[in-house]
């Protein structure tokens, strides 16, 4: 079994966020980029079943869509311990375009697991996992805290709004993943980091397929009304607020 | 040219946030002058469905076939793939829950639909359809443009307020073809969480944070919650330590959640920690660091030791209760 762990960059959510020309792009400059932690996790997991004896995982490869300066986030992947990468040479756009891509990969592949976070911090738009699903017409799980592969049948637990199931899930699917699929992500340690230089990086040649969307430009939200303080001696004084001026208890 | 909206039911009955959809989709095909249609796949009474009538849709669409008794993403888009084009759906409106996020991308490729996901404003314009859609975990929105025939909109809970706006409702059966739409994955167990307010459905949400030491000083927070008939909840390290459970987990890695009002009660504020809140109404801020950044996010708060603040909170709630 193969699973494909796919990868988006995102600014560190450290990272204060300030946009430029005119607002219609993000200012890039000093901005520090990580593996979106959700797809970190995701392949954290894709490894630790790979690890796991009787899992029939034989290969983790991860895939990112994004110009060459998405290298470092690809090597660190590698050096997590996944065998190799893929990249399509192609700024991203969009989820659809984003998704379009990814599918081209899996289906010159051969990948029986291919897992996505449920969404990137950056456009927070938990897309790109449902859309790659339905480009391949695959199954699809998503919001998966649990994944495990057990006498060769993959299973997963998915949280719905009230509860979670527990499904059998055939193969090739794509899990959309979220909290409690691993603990902690993994960290490179020095010899995962030397052997990476060594994994193939596999580049791909985009396909044509377009965004469906356009960010015309960025807009700061509305800012918040400063803060109105209650003395602390006088607590009551915050219900009297809550009930009369707020008129929200 | 008309509005779908998509009312998931949980057991058999709407709840607020499926009304919250029947209101925005009424208001905005209002705007684009055409009409509205529910669709609710599931066993549903008659009564229930009526509910939704209550906020201005006069037509219900159902299904109940066996085959769609399981969620199933895959499944389900083509079932509601068949409805929008019988009804030539311009724009699809569905919740930007676990559901809905699991809709609409698929949604989106088989119909060649652009999405706006998290929706909480009115669109910009309608033609060009531009819309803002959150992004950088609340940092700032993007105005996006939707520029497909068909478009996708998942809508933030609590983001549109309820209108009445009583119509007299029919019921149709949504002539869906399950044919084929068997899923492919089997459900082995389920578990419901069914006798506790979830967290995301709470109108009021009592969160405490690493500044209340230990999880015995826990008390006056359930206390709290259970005076506003609120839920409760928790920064991260709070449940990493396994002082609270992990449901009660919430900001960019556990739960996003958009309450009425939001206690933070010795929670520092970090970026992380708001980017799952910060689309609460109203923040109130309890804190004995008059700096944490917590307080840019409040419009109130006491700066000041929370042992001390929350028993005469309590007190001062009980009394305004009982007058
Ligand atoms: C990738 C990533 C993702 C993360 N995701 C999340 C997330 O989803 N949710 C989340 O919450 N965090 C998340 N974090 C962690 C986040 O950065 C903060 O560390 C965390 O939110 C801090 O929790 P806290 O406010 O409870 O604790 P602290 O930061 O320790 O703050 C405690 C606060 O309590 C106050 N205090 C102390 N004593 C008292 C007292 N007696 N009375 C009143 N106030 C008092 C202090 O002044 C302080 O402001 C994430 C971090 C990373 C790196």
């Amino acid at each position: 079994m193969n699973i494909l762990v796919c990868i988006s960059h995102v600014p560190d959510t450290t990272t204060k966020i300030k946009f430029a020309e005119n607002n219609t792009r993000l200012d890039t400059t000093g901005i520090q980029w990580v593996i979106n932690p959700w797809d970190e996790l995701s392949l954290t997991r894709a490894l630790e079943l790979k690890e796991k004896s009787g899992s029939g995982v034989q290969k983790v490869s991860v895939a990112h869509v994004g110009p060459s300066s998405a290298e470092p986030t690809i090597r660190k992947a590698l050096a997590i311990g996944a065998d190799d990468a893929y990249r399509v040479d192609v700024e991203a756009l969009d989820s659809y375009q984003v998704a379009a891509q990814l599918a081209e990969i899996v289906k010159a592949g051969s990948f029986d697991m291919i897992l996505c976070g449920i969404e990137s911090s950056d456009y927070n738009g938990s897309n790109v996992g449902g859309m790659l699903a339905e480009f391949l017409d695959y199954v699809s799980v998503s919001g998966i805290s649990h994944l495990d592969i057990e006498g060769g049948e993959i299973l997963v637990t998915r949280e719905l709004d009230g509860g979670r199931e527990k499904l059998v899930v055939p193969s090739p699917f794509v899990g959309i993943v979220q909290k409690g699929i691993a603990k902690e992500p993994r960290i490179a340690a020095m010899r995962g980091i030397m052997m990476a230089r060594k994994k193939p990086v596999h580049l791909v040649d985009a396909t044509e397929a377009g965004p469906l969307t356009r960010v015309k430009e960025f807009e700061p939200p509305q800012p918040r009304p400063a803060c109105k303080f209650v003395d602390p001696e006088n607590p009551e004084q915050l219900v009297e607020l809550l009930q009369n001026e707020a008129k929200v208890i | 040219m008309s509005v779908l909206v998509y009312t998931e039911n949980w057991d058999g009955s709407f709840k607020k946030l499926s009304c919250e959809l029947i209101s925005f989709a009424v208001k905005l095909a209002e705007e684009m002058q055409t009409d509205v249609a529910a669709l609710s796949i599931g066993n549903v009474e008659a009564e229930e469905l009526e509910k939704l009538g209550q906020y201005g849709v006069k037509r219900i669409l159902t299904a109940q076939n066996g085959e769609l008794s399981q969620f199933d993403p895959q499944t389900y888009a083509k079932a509601i793939t068949q409805v929008a084009d019988k009804e030539q759906a311009s724009l699809i409106v569905m919740a930007d829950n676990n559901t809905g996020k699991a809709l609409a991308p698929r949604l989106s490729v088989r119909m060649k639909a652009a999405v706006a996901s998290g929706v909480s404003h009115m669109p910009d314009t309608l033609s060009p359809f531009v819309i803002k859609t959150k992004t950088f975990s609340g940092n700032a929105f993007a105005v996006t443009e939707l520029p497909t025939d068909v478009k996708i909109l998942t809508i933030a809970q609590n983001s549109f307020d309820l209108k009445k706006n009583p119509a007299e409702v029919t019921v149709e059966d949504a002539g869906i073809d399950t044919s084929g739409l068997r899923p492919k994955a089997a459900v082995k167990e389920v578990e419901k969480q069914t006798d506790k307010l979830l967290l995301t459905d709470a109108e009021i949400v009592v969160s405490a944070g690493r500044g209340m030491k230990t999880p015995e000083n826990w008390g006056p927070i359930e206390e709290l919650a259970s005076l506003l008939n609120g839920a409760t909840a928790c920064s991260r390290p709070v449940s990493d330590e396994g002082w609270r459970p992990h449901e009660e987990h919430t900001g960019q890695t556990g739960k996003i959640i958009a309450p009425n009002v939001y206690f933070a009660i010795g929670i520092s504020g970090a970026t992380q920690h708001l980017a799952g809140v910060s689309g609460s109404k109203y923040i109130i801020a309890i804190n004995n660091d008059k700096e944490a950044p917590i307080f840019d996010a409040a419009q109130y708060g006491i700066v000041g030791d929370a042992s001390r603040i929350l028993p005469r909170l309590v007190d001062a709630l009980k009394k305004a209760k009982s007058a």
